[in-house]
């Protein structure tokens, strides 16, 4: 050990004498050496062939995608029009699925376990609670997926997400954070578990943090579904029906917009008190716009991103779909667990302009966002007590929208409740791989808490005033 | 015989070879050779990774998506190779996460070859990068990559050229066309078994007084550690006051290189998080 160190220590007061000699600025000096070679040798190689071309297509697409004046209502319009495209497209395809896994399937497989002679508890853990809640999944998450990942995918390698950085750079920088958020953000909309990994582009610790701890207002595609169908059901049936899918698009679109709006006022307000500090500066490339490879990237999007994302929902629906069965089922009292903890919060609920039955929802679906809704349709039957509508309690059942549309009214909702469903849906902890990939990446406990918990007290108060205010106006 | 002969003929075409590539995915136990890609962000790393292990890590068109390192492997010619796809950098000389990541595995992973992926349409730039690859190791690969935007662009790159001025091996491509790519295997593997040496460019536009601090310090260095295979690129970075090499050398770290111990295996198990 002591050789070791002798060594070492020759080497490094060596290292420290020469120094001296090398000059004041060797770090400098050694850049300046590098980029004079690096441009003698890139000059003896590159040549120019003709002239340059006089249209830069680039450069055109650039200056109206960048433009101080439309860059932002291009952005929203193209993101209005990949939402228009997701909600209508995905309808048909949902609906079919509906009927073949849950329509069909599921009767089928009730008939048959009660020829078996089954018992019925038995029968209703498996096929009413770890069978429908993985058939719900993959029928109301699949088509909008299938959908709205290639689009994304294609936007992604075409180049628009760095121009889409760009536009909020100013912002970013504005609220002390650091211009590479506005990428990280952008993969949020993917999946906020990867965007925490990807904040590791930005160099200052207090700039990641700011970027880790926002990007839960990233709506995820997690919450795409929740937000899509409630806007379906709620604001777009406000409007004429040939309308419906542009304004739930609108609807779903603003929401977003909500959450980036957010993302820069926690940033602001992180940097001007727990985290305070100058944003640093940084430079981001243009890259040059890349025909998409259309065809590699539908099956690539497929592939990586709709079927790995779905099968994680489907393991994550399965265990919470035995909950939810069996919360409903065990009797304590005269009332089931989830009869017990739905009266009990439903006052604090109602405060906030949403009801229990969210609440619990919401408790349950802490392993993944995507159940969220399910959760709430299986909760409400349960517990406005309707006949006819799923096979007893604890049933998951099919996301028609009139039916849907009916328990929903069965339950007491109000247009309140839907937008206050919407926003907490946008506000609110992370899912439980996002907590622990903050965990991983942070190593602090003090910073995944507050990830976790400041979202969540925001997403109370701001149900909490909404609801007040409607209260007061209506 | 024709048909020997015929056989013979096609032995020694790399065409043949790339017939050869088994793409093995993530699949990749008891490796021959470790090749590490390096390059700019958004040069199309990824995308030569994946063509090479038939993997579908998710590329896009921005700069900074790989922030981890991603390794698959391929089969080729009977020789197993492990692919680390390393984050993007513009350089290695500061201190970000993912540079490090690329310098460290650059460094103390020392792979069998090291592919630096350039974009034929920003040379200059990129070649700040491969500069400073050069110094830490011998073997390496130039794959000029987006030349078919090059072209489109109306670039022509001499990459006879630049081979030359950088002493190692260039192979133009177009990752997202798999042009190419069967060459760059060839290349690749025969730098990695030492079919072909490099001798890579040295800096050549130093101060004299750098040029003696750096020549002093490598002697010291080299009396020191006699087997050390990049002397003088620790001298840079000691001359620079780089922490990290500073503690490598303290804790003897770097002494394990010249003795061969820090090989890739041991390095893997050793950083894998």
């Amino acid at each position: 050990m002591n050789a070791v160190q002798s060594k070492a220590d020759e080497i490094l007061s060596e290292a420290a004498a020469v120094r001296w000699e090398a000059g004041p600025n060797f770090h400098d000096s050694l850049m300046e050496t590098i980029y004079t070679d690096a441009s003698q040798v890139a000059d003896r190689a590159v040549s120019r062939t003709g002239e340059q071309p006089r249209f830069d297509l680039d450069r055109t697409i650039d200056r109206l995608l960048t433009s101080r004046w439309f860059g932002f209502p291009m952005m929203l319009f193209i993101l209005t029009v990949v939402f228009w495209l997701t909600i209508e497209g995905a309808n048909l395809p949902s609906s079919m699925l509906a009927t073949l896994l849950i329509d069909n399937l599921h009767t089928t497989l009730k008939a048959g376990s009660a020829d078996l002679g089954i018992p019925w508890w038995i029968d209703g853990f498996i096929l009413d609670g770890l069978y429908l809640s993985a058939a719900w999944v993959i029928a109301v998450m699949l088509p909008p997926m299938a959908i709205f990942f290639p689009i994304f995918t294609l936007l992604e390698d075409f180049g628009y997400l760095p121009r889409v950085a760009f536009n909020l750079d100013n912002l970013f920088r504005k609220s002390g954070a650091h211009g590479k958020q506005a990428l990280t953000m952008t993969m949020g909309f993917g999946c906020n578990a990867a965007a925490i990994v990807a904040t590791r582009v930005i160099d200052s610790p207090r700039e990641r943090l700011i970027a880790i701890i926002t990007n839960n207002f990233a709506l995820c595609n997690g919450r795409w579904p929740t937000q899509i169908l409630v806007a379906s059901i709620f604001i777009g049936g406000l409007a004429p029906a040939h309308l419906a899918g542009l304004v739930s698009a609108a609807a779903v679109v603003s929401i977003a917009v909500l959450g980036v709006v957010l993302t820069f006022v926690v940033s602001w307000t992180l940097s001007h008190t727990i985290l305070k500090g100058e944003a640093s500066a940084f430079s981001l490339e243009l890259p040059p716009y890349r025909p998409p490879r259309v065809l590699r990237t539908i099956y690539t999007s497929m592939i990586d991103r709709t079927l790995i994302v779905l099968w994680r929902a489907v393991v994550f629906a399965i265990p919470a779909g035995a909950v939810i069965w069996l919360s409903s089922n065990i009797q304590v009292g005269g009332l089931s667990l989830a009869e017990h903890f739905i009266d009990f919060t439903n006052p604090f609920g109602l405060l906030l302009g949403l009801n229990g039955v969210i609440l619990l929802a919401y408790v349950v679906a802490i392993p993944a966002n995507e159940i969220v809704v399910p959760t709430i349709l299986m909760l409400t039957v349960l517990s406005a007590k309707m006949a006819g509508l799923g096979d007893g309690a604890g049933v998951m059942f099919e996301p028609d929208e009139s039916t849907t549309a009916a328990v929903f009214a069965a339950g007491g909702w109000t247009l309140l409740t839907a937008v206050n469903l919407m926003l907490f849906s946008l506000i609110h902890n992370p899912c439980s791989t996002t907590i622990y990939t903050i965990w991983k990446e942070t190593r602090s406990a003090k910073w995944t808490t507050i990830s976790a918990l400041l979202p969540v007290g925001m997403g109370f108060v701001v149900c909490f005033v909404v609801a007040q205010v409607w209260r007061l106006l209506t | 015989m024709a048909t020997e002969t015929a056989a013979e003929g096609c032995e020694a075409c790399p065409a043949h070879h790339a017939g050869n590539l088994i793409k093995l995915g993530v699949n990749m136990a008891n490796w021959d050779y470790v090749v590490a890609l390096a390059g700019n962000p958004n040069t199309g790393k990824s995308t030569v990774f994946n063509a090479l292990t038939g993997l579908r890590q998710h590329t896009g068109n921005w700069p900074g998506k790989t922030v981890v390192r991603a390794e698959g492997g391929f089969s080729y010619n009977d020789g197993r190779y492990k692919l680390v796809d390393l984050p993007g950098t513009y350089s290695l000389l500061s201190t970000s996460l993912d540079e490090e990541v690329a310098r460290d595995f650059i460094l103390f992973g020392q792979p069998d070859v090291t592919v630096i992926v350039v974009d034929a349409t920003r040379l200059e730039r990129n070649l700040n990068l491969v500069i400073q690859v050069l110094e830490i190791t011998d073997r390496a690969v130039v794959c000029l990559n987006l030349i078919d935007e090059a072209k489109r662009h109306g670039l022509q790159v001499d990459d006879r050229r630049l081979a030359r001025d950088l002493g190692v091996p260039v192979v133009p491509t177009a990752a997202r066309q798999d042009e190419g790519i069967p060459l760059l295997i060839e290349t690749m593997s025969q730098v990695a078994t030492g079919e072909v040496v490099c001798k890579p460019h040295r800096l050549q536009n130093e101060t004299s007084a750098m040029r003696q601090a750096i020549g002093r310090l490598v002697d010291k260095i080299e009396s020191v550690f006699p087997d050390l295979p990049n002397a003088r690129w620790v001298a840079l970075r000691l001359l620079d006051g780089d922490k990290r090499i500073v503690e490598a050398v303290r804790t003897g770290e770097l002494g394990d290189l010249s003795r061969g111990m820090a090989s890739g295996q041991e390095f893997m198990s050793e950083v894998a998080k």
